[in-house]
């Protein structure tokens, strides 16, 4: 029987959006049975329209940047999306995958994806925002996966 | 070593080298055999762990002309 894996995906930032796809596609193309369960900042993984997904220099100091670059700078308009800018020239320069490449490779492998319902409520989304290859559920039906899998883990 | 077809992973990071190479192996009948060729480094260490954990077996691997070269038999 194939392995399993159940993945939590808590974070919307671009750093914290690629290792939830990174492993989902990967366990994929190894033959396991993955789920992710996205909730709070993670359902901003499953919009239709990926780019907002930013990364903020601002209080992550283990970011390298190219120039030391004072709090007080990073505090400025435009920072963030400039970083963000960045970011993703160098991934492409190393032949990073986009987000979207990502997400599309593990929806091709059959990775099931699950919204939080509560979250989804709580922020007020709408089902319209995300992809349409996804399902709703609680912590319940996370619970039902998880307690089968071989690996687990929070992002 | 003879093989059935070609995948050329060049310049793709982790991991689109494994993903990828899977793909590639989708649509080829049990017993042919796949060459890979990859620049990640990291590809080294993963193909080995993808063919171990797949049951395609990975027949060579080596370097070629600065990449990484694998050849994978389908299972």
């Amino acid at each position: 029987m194939a392995k399993k894996m159940a993945l939590i995906a808590t974070k919307g930032t671009l750093d914290m959006a690629y290792p939830p796809f990174i492993l989902g596609s990967t366990a994929a193309a190894l033959g396991w049975d993955v789920q992710i369960f996205f909730t709070f900042y993670g359902l901003q993984l499953l919009r239709k329209d990926l780019s907002d997904v930013k990364i903020s220099p601002l209080a992550n100091p283990a970011m390298p940047m190219p120039v030391p670059m004072p709090v007080m700078v990073q505090m400025l308009p435009g920072m963030e999306s400039m970083a963000t800018m960045m970011m993703k020239q160098k991934m492409k320069s190393k032949g990073v995958a986009s987000l979207e490449e990502l997400r599309d490779l593990c929806l091709e492998a059959d990775v099931k994806f699950v919204a939080c319902q509560m979250t989804v409520d709580l922020f007020e989304f709408k089902k319209s925002d995300f992809i349409d290859t996804i399902e709703y559920g609680g912590a319940a039906t996370f619970m039902k996966f998880a307690g089968e899998s071989d690996v687990c883990l929070f992002i | 070593m003879n093989f059935d077809k070609e995948y050329d992973a060049s310049g793709l990071a982790c991991p689109l080298p494994i993903v990828k190479t899977k793909k590639a192996l989708a649509d080829m009948t049990s017993g042919t055999v796949l060459k890979v060729m990859a620049t990640d480094p990291g590809s080294v260490c993963d193909m080995a762990a993808f063919a171990e954990q797949t049951g395609n077996a990975l027949l060579e691997q080596g370097e070629e002309g600065g990449k990484y070269v694998f050849f994978l038999k389908k299972a």
